[in-house]
């Protein structure tokens, strides 16, 4: 099901971003091994992140191994605290696990319950929001056949292939219908014809529940095919390098999208922002 | 895999054929035994019958039962919740810890002279000499076991924002039910160790006393019945507790299965 309109609009020759932004990063610095909340002391992993997520957008965040992209990521999840500045959504700043929010872990293999099997792992998130038994099937029906799994729902996670378990996580993530969903290197561990599908996944769910998405990735071309904006990490600790502007029509193409000369520049733009030592 | 499903029946064979051909020479060798000590093994079999399984099944053996199944349950009950409640609050685990470590050094044996002097030598005292004893395997395996549960999957019970009971029920109890188990089996020997050491004090009922009584009247096939009785019931109980265990674990022994294949 996918619209040639998208709800809102992508920032094409506007650099604002959309009113009101749903995520907001701001001057959001972090820390380890420091008990104190200055944010000195101790091994700074983020330096000084400010970006904003409009609702509706997907954004992708690009950057080196180890450059403290999954820190920042539980940060906006609640798991952990900022040292320094703040995340907020709509306006509010987050101090624990957000209602509106789901995360896919990068560790897939630590992430799903080895005691449950495939469909009870995606019904465990839903048992605390009382719906009704029949919506509470159609969701799980909907999010495994949504991920191509609905023939392994009742295998356990450890007789699944990795990429196979992520693909668990997110139906898990999908059942739940969060308002604004983040996904660390969802696709990383997945064969070539699943990654493009499930990149297809991530825009028509998009365009179906009008989520905001936030992927962090480390491959460029899946970063410019997906996203209305990449905001491009760099240096350790981490700080942005630019947001850069993803001026590509919609609805993208996995063949004729990346076929498309501006596609070349773009990826080339950002590839060029993560090579140059900065 | 071919060849060890073929092995399978051998391996049966070789489970069950061993124990009855050591039987067979035990019955042949003590055939025409003269000596007191090492009565025929058919005399032994004949009290057992009239012993165990008639005279004194309700007086003793039912007895006994009884007192290590409600022992354990408590036990078992008691040192997982206890368990807990000393994982999960650090308060209380700091109060606790040190005097845990203390209480566990003791042999669980040398704990039912405390109950005796502390309630006699009723079934009160048995009972509580065997849930005391076989408390703390299971107790330091649950508090192990809840320590150890994998952070990636407490973040996502916060992520999604899992009720307290499904993170108990659904999280934390099964990931710790591995260690649990392990625990729970070494409660299991130990409580069955105390129910016997406890019956061997003061006057009373059950199979160690009847077993000790016969060794102190020289009715020494009666002695040998009851041992022999004793070893049926802890081949029968750990035979259970396997049985639940299998099925309560068959997650994790079947990931491990497949880990240790490929
Ligand atoms: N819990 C932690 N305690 C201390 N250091 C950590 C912790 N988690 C991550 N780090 C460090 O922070 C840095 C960034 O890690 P991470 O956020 O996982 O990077 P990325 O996801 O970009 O690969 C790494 O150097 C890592 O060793
Ligand atoms: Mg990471």
């Amino acid at each position: 099901m996918r619209t040639t309109e998208t709800a809102p609009i992508t920032t094409t020759d506007t650099p604002v971003v959309p009113e009101p932004p749903r995520l907001d990063v701001v001057h959001l610095a972090k820390s380890y091994g420091s008990s104190s909340q200055k944010g000195d002391g101790g091994k700074k992993v983020i330096e000084d992140l400010t970006f904003s997520v409009g609702a509706g957008e997907v954004v992708c965040i690009v950057g080196p191994s180890g450059v403290g992209k999954t820190t920042l990521l539980k940060c906006l999840a609640g798991l952990q605290p900022a040292s320094s500045g703040y995340a907020a959504i709509d306006g509010r700043t987050i101090s624990g696990p957000p209602p509106e929010m789901a995360l896919v872990f990068q560790d897939y293999s630590r992430s799903l319950m080895p005691w449950l099997t495939v469909r009870k792992n995606v019904i465990l998130p839903l048992r605390h929001l009382r719906l009704a038994k029949a919506e509470l099937k159609a969701r799980c029906d909907e999010a495994l056949e949504a991920v191509g799994l609905s023939h392994a729902e009742n295998q356990y996670p450890w007789q699944l292939s990795g990429g196979m378990q992520q693909r668990v996580a997110i139906a898990r993530a999908l059942a739940y219908r969060p308002e604004i969903l983040i996904m660390d290197e969802p696709f990383a561990s997945v064969d070539a014809q699943t990654r493009f599908d499930l990149e297809d996944l991530c825009l028509r769910i998009r365009e179906d529940f009008g989520m905001t998405i936030l992927v962090v990735t480390h491959d460029i071309d899946e970063a410019v095919y997906l996203a209305d904006r990449v905001v491009v990490l760099g240096s350790k600790p981490a700080r942005v390098l630019r947001v850069v502007d993803v001026d590509l029509p919609s609805p993208r193409d996995q063949i004729s999208t990346r076929a498309l000369p501006e596609f070349a520049e773009q990826r080339t733009e950002v590839l060029a922002l993560i090579k140059r030592p900065a | 895999m071919d060849k060890l499903m073929n092995k399978r029946p051998v391996l049966w064979l070789l489970g069950i054929g061993t124990p009855a051909l050591l039987l067979a020479a035990w019955w042949l060798a003590s055939a025409g035994s003269t000596d007191t000590f090492f009565p025929p093994l058919a005399d032994i079999v004949d009290r057992f019958r009239a012993l165990w399984l008639f005279d004194h099944f309700g007086s003793d053996v039912l007895v006994s039962l009884r007192n290590l199944v409600l022992g354990y349950a408590i036990a078992a009950l008691a040192a997982v919740a206890v368990g807990f409640v000393t994982a999960l609050a650090a308060p209380v685990r700091w109060a606790v810890d040190p005097l845990i470590h203390f209480l566990r050094g003791i042999p669980p044996v040398a704990l039912v002279p405390i109950f005796i002097s502390l309630m006699g030598f009723g079934p009160e005292m048995r009972v509580a000499s065997i849930a005391l004893a076989a408390f703390f395997p299971t107790f330091i395996a649950t508090v192990d076991g809840l320590r150890a549960v994998d952070r990636g999957l407490l973040d996502v019970a916060q992520v999604y924002r899992l009720s307290r009971r499904d993170r108990v029920v659904a999280v934390l109890l099964p990931a710790a039910s591995p260690q649990i188990f392990s625990g729970l089996q070494v409660s299991l020997q130990t409580a069955f160790v105390v129910m016997i050491a406890s019956e061997m004090l003061g006057p009373s009922r059950g199979i160690g006393a009847m077993t000790l009584l016969a060794q102190q009247s020289f009715m020494i096939s009666d002695m040998w019945s009851g041992i022999l009785l004793l070893g049926v019931i802890g081949f029968a109980a750990n035979f259970l507790f396997d049985l639940v265990r299998r099925k309560v674990l068959a997650w994790y022994i079947g990931s491990r299965r497949l880990a240790r294949a490929s």
